[in-house]
């Protein structure tokens, strides 16, 4: 069990207890692999037992449909996108995240209020008035920070995607290039520095995402069994490998599925 | 940063605030008639009025899905849109805007529900500082006995059911408006509302409103923005 921390104040009305799950934030700018990782430790954690609740930007109930809504009509103002934001987060951190984690889930989230920072930060406000705003979140059990060495090979991971670049994502509200490419890149430098910079500030676990989707997945694989481990040792991954073990490169072997799947716990 | 604060746009900003039933909205109604007789550019805006927003917050109420927290963080978005769209451009232009409800209904209500004062003030940090904020100041028994007659059904928020206060809707709403009274009585200060004693007859409140509109208006702002170029 673990005591409630919270970055700033905490959310009115909110029991303060201590939990047994394990809050893991999965960050990085756009195109980084995010998704594709947090579906891997999802597999991996509940083939070994372990409840798992992934959540994510815009998937919450009651603001999910407005902000996906307000992107597609390209007038979403500044401020008014990041409370956007600030509402689906609240609502995901008192109706998902927080009962899950009462509940002795994992709660795997890709992104977290750092994304929201730095893109707000990028669009010119004020970087105490975002932090203080976002005070109401848990202080995570760990961040890991995926980071690509250039913005230019996010630019290649987002087309080799097949979605192509998104109208936000590029930063096309920024006015920062002629086209999708220049203003992606321009803005993609732009939310890099931002999270190098938070790096210290909130402990972010750096995980070098340049490298192939297996040796990342099994960087992740190692340090999330270490971040949850501190107390539990439900997790057989995390005891040395014997020499009749594969190694942990091939180690992605989802043994018993667990039906966790609707963990709207509480 | 987008902090606007004290505002230096040539334009003016006239907001109106209050209880349910303070009667508010026919005072500022009737100051938007007399604005726009002088001649004066005159743009209205009011609360939870973002075409953005409007359907969530819609579909919230609806199906119950707010706690106080994102009840205020939705309301602050809907705010934010009105700023970017309705408040700031008409500003810029040398108009005069009308608010019904401003921050201060937030800073009221959502710490009525529970929310920290300090949090909710550093969340509307952004908005542009009135010229004038009235606020029209009923005691609690007259402006339920108001809301009482012209909306006989109170909905789930705005009699605070969600609060559990009470079981009772009529019981709930009393304790909640007391609760919004009470923030906005510490607010004249905190923000040197203008206080309108809200028990006077409309004609009454009407001609302090006027006079005190009056004293900041420009006879150039008529100009500005009607003249062609």
């Amino acid at each position: 069990m673990k005591e409630m921390k919270f970055y700033g104040t905490a959310i009115p009305g909110l029991d303060i207890e201590p939990y047994s799950g394990k809050l893991i934030v999965i960050e990085g700018t756009d195109g980084v692999g995010r998704s594709t990782h947090v579906a891997l430790l999802r597999t991996w954690l509940e083939s070994s037992g372990q409840a798992v609740l992934d959540t994510g930007m815009t998937r919450s109930v009651l603001a999910g449909r407005g902000i996906k809504n307000a992107r597609a009509g390209h007038t979403l103002g500044r401020l008014t996108m990041q409370l956007y934001y600030a509402t689906d987060f609240a609502d995901r951190l008192e109706n998902q995240m927080l009962p899950a984690l009462r509940a002795g889930f994992v709660v795997l989230t890709d992104r977290y209020i750092y994304s929201a920072i730095a893109r707000a930060v990028v669009r010119g406000a004020d970087p105490e008035w975002v932090r203080r705003i976002y005070g109401m979140a848990l202080v995570p059990d760990a961040v890991f920070y995926l980071r690509v060495r250039s913005t230019e090979e996010l630019a290649g991971r987002v087309l080799a995607s097949g979605r192509g670049f998104d109208y936000w994502e590029s930063g096309m509200d920024l006015g920062l290039g002629d086209d999708y490419y220049d203003s992606f890149i321009a803005y993609q430098k732009l939310l890099l520095r931002e999270f190098d910079r938070m790096k210290g500030e909130y402990g972010f676990h750096e995980i070098d995402a340049s490298r192939t989707v297996r040796r990342v997945a099994a960087d992740l694989r190692r340090s999330v069994a270490r971040a949850i481990d501190d107390e539990s040792t439900a997790l057989p991954h995390v005891r040395e490998k014997s020499k009749t073990e594969p190694e942990e490169d091939d180690a992605i072997k989802p043994a018993i599925k667990t039906g966790s799947d609707k963990a709207k716990a509480g | 940063m987008i902090s606007y604060g004290h505002h230096r746009y040539p334009g003016q900003l006239f907001v109106v605030e209050g209880t349910d039933g303070s009667g508010k909205s026919t005072q500022l109604a009737l100051l938007h008639q007399w604005l726009k007789a002088e001649g004066y550019p005159v743009f209205f805006s009011e609360w939870n009025s973002s075409p953005l927003v409007k359907d969530t917050t819609r579909r919230a109420k609806k199906r119950r899905l707010f706690t106080p927290t994102t009840f205020s963080l939705l309301h602050a978005t809907d705010f934010a849109d009105r700023t970017e769209r309705n408040i700031i451009p008409p500003l810029k232009a040398g108009a005069i805007v009308l608010a019904d409800r401003y921050i201060y209904t937030a800073f009221a209500r959502d710490v009525a529900r529970g929310c920290d004062r300090a949090w909710v003030r550093e969340t509307y940090k952004f908005a542009v500082k009135p010229t004038v904020a009235f606020f029209f100041r009923a005691p609690l028994d007259v402006a339920i006995e108001r809301i009482a007659s012209a909306r006989p059904n109170l909905k789930f928020y705005e009699a605070g059911m969600d609060m559990d206060w009470s079981d009772d809707e009529e019981e709930s709403f009393k304790i909640f408006q007391g609760k919004i009274l009470d923030e906005y009585d510490h607010m004249v200060n905190e923000f040197g509302l203008t206080a309108i004693d809200a028990t006077q007859s409309i004609r009454v409140q009407q001609r302090q409103m006027r006079e005190i509109v009056g004293r900041h208006l420009k006879e150039k702002m008529k100009e500005k923005v009607l003249l062609p170029k």
